[in-house]
């Protein structure tokens, strides 16, 4: 191991998230442009060549996931990214992903929809992102960064967990962190090999049995094996994968729900809220899904409201609902694509609920 | 200005994005929580470009400032955008050779600096940015002079070293305007 002093620099969340995928392992990017994620591919088109990287902009979106496919089954770290739309596109990949119990790394820097919607930054991929990122039984692990740094620990995290449960991981940010420039340090990549995929198929040199990657099955009992042995592997990430943060949930009345960007906005409120004497704290899902359920449920044993707040129609409140078994009531704020909700507003929300 | 929430706005071209970054890149020479995000919607392809600045000894928690306290204009639009929009005891810094107007609060405090024609006076075309932000430093004292030296030797490229000087005097001009 080499000894590295790590220097704070200044990036941009779309270049970081790229750099921090190269120093995860990742070699094969391959990619379509639309704001506001371009940075990212951008990046690696500068970067991959230079280290014998391969980086490829696809004809559209559904070709760049199927070439993530293709690069997975072969074992490797491969990654794609996009915003809203274009992940509407890949979809099918992502099922295709799933079904074939592949490894790989998708980012969503999400904007306005539905449709093409906006290009300012927004949550309202959500529903997408935990619950149909593609079509059949599946789940895709979900990160919500909320910084610049944390874009860069998370993907790391979310190379090793996917590998690890041989499942697609999506990094859900949105545009404003994405073109957002703040502080990081940056961990020198690993000299150690990333742990060996038996079940990849890279050639096999007559010295072992063919590995097949496949998602069709079409006898409906070995279908059903299939699934069901998936999930199980799905419960058991459940039991530990959660990640969240508590802010100032010890003692509190009421709890606000936020992830991602929108967080930073509640908890500057919850911040000032403390000042005024109200006993209010912040619980920050960083996994979406797994989502941290029994965080929840625990806040909502002396809690007497929830406030989820967000930058969608509030796509998140079914999920609080469930985790706290509507023990006690779930109110939302939020706005849609590119109107990002103040400190202030998100203030009086938790005053009309404390007085409530 | 223990912190400072900044915006800076003009025409695209006008150096606005640059100058968010080195005063983004001083503060984090010094050691403090800063935050840096442009504007990138509809409105910058409509030529005007705006971002905001936040540097602070904590953590930053939106990046993107509403109600800025301090403001640096330089254009007519942008003044007309934002001028409301400062917080009452914030300060504004105009580019008194594009904006002829004079800002009407008495809440807030107002520098007009000629910059653009500054700049042409002095040998500095393109830098009336880097002047304005002098003026900032002065104002708000967001950093040193010597932590200017170092920030620009830091974020120009090693091609363009030999302007470090010439931006070095324009932070001067803006300092004493």
């Amino acid at each position: 191991m080499v000894l590295f002093m790590a220097e704070r620099v200044l990036m941009k969340g779309n270049e970081a998230l790229a750099e921090a995928a190269i120093r995860a392992g990742c070699r094969n990017f391959f990619g379509y442009p639309i704001t506001p994620q371009t940075e990212l591919a951008a990046y690696m088109a500068k970067r991959m060549p230079k280290i014998g990287g391969t980086y490829l902009q696809a004809e559209s979106e559904l070709a760049a996931i199927n070439m993530v496919l293709g690069a997975a089954s072969a074992g490797v770290r491969a990654m794609t990214s996009s915003s809203s739309p274009g992940v509407s596109l890949k979809t099918e990949g992502i099922s295709y992903m799933a079904g074939s119990d592949l490894p790989a790394l998708i980012i969503n820097v999400q904007r306005g929809g539905p449709g093409l919607g906006g290009i300012q930054p927004s949550q309202s991929d959500y529903w997408q992102a935990t619950r149909a990122p593609g079509h059949g039984d599946l789940h895709i692990l979900v990160f919500a960064p909320s910084s610049v740094q944390e874009m860069v620990d998370l993907v790391s995290k979310a190379y090793d967990l996917a590998d690890n449960y041989r499942m697609p991981a999506m990094i859900l940010a949105d545009g404003m962190l994405g073109q957002m420039m703040e502080p990081v340090v940056l961990s020198e990549e690993s000299d150690k090999p990333l742990p060996k995929k038996e079940w990849a198929a890279c050639g096999h040199n007559n010295e072992r049995k063919h590995n097949i990657i496949n998602s069709l099955y079409l006898t409906a009992t070995e279908l059903e094996r299939l699934v069901k042995e998936r999930f199980e592997r799905y419960a058991i990430i459940e039991e530990k994968e959660p990640m969240f943060e508590n802010y100032c949930t010890e003692d509190a009345e009421y709890i606000v729900v936020a992830y991602g960007a929108t967080s930073r906005i509640a908890k500057a409120a919850v911040k000032e809220a403390r000042k005024d004497g109200i006993k209010v704290g912040l619980i920050r899902p960083i996994t979406l899904w797994p989502f941290p359920k029994k965080a929840m449920a625990a806040a909502a044993e002396n809690a007497k409201a929830f406030l989820c707040v967000e930058m969608s129609m509030g796509q998140m409140i079914d999920d609080v609902k469930l985790a706290i078994n509507c023990k006690c009531p779930v109110n939302f704020f939020g706005h849609t694509g590119g109107v990002i909700p103040t400190p202030v507003e998100v203030l009086e929300e938790i005053k009309k609920m404390a007085k409530a | 200005m223990k912190d400072m929430n900044a915006i800076l706005a003009g025409f695209g071209g006008q150096g606005i994005l640059f100058m968010g970054k080195v005063i983004a890149y001083a503060g984090l020479f010094d050691n403090r929580e800063v935050s840096w995000l442009p504007s990138y919607g509809p409105e910058m392809r409509g030529g005007t470009a705006n971002c905001s600045v936040c540097i602070s000894d904590e953590p930053i928690c939106s990046p993107l400032v509403n109600n800025p306290n301090a403001l640096i204009v330089m254009n007519l639009p942008s003044f007309d955008k934002f001028i409301d929009k400062v917080v009452p005891g914030g300060i504004v810094i105009i580019d008194s050779t594009l904006i002829d107007k004079k800002v009407e609060r008495d809440d807030i405090t107002a520098y007009y600096v000629p910059a653009t024609a500054l700049a042409e006076e002095n040998g500095l075309k393109g830098l009336a940015n880097i002047i304005l932000m002098g003026k900032m430093m002065a104002v708000t004292n967001f950093c040193t002079k010597e932590t200017m030296q170092k920030t620009l030797e830091k974020i120009i490229p090693p091609k363009k070293q030999h302007l470090i000087p010439k931006n070095m005097n324009a932070v001067e001009i803006g300092i004493n305007a």
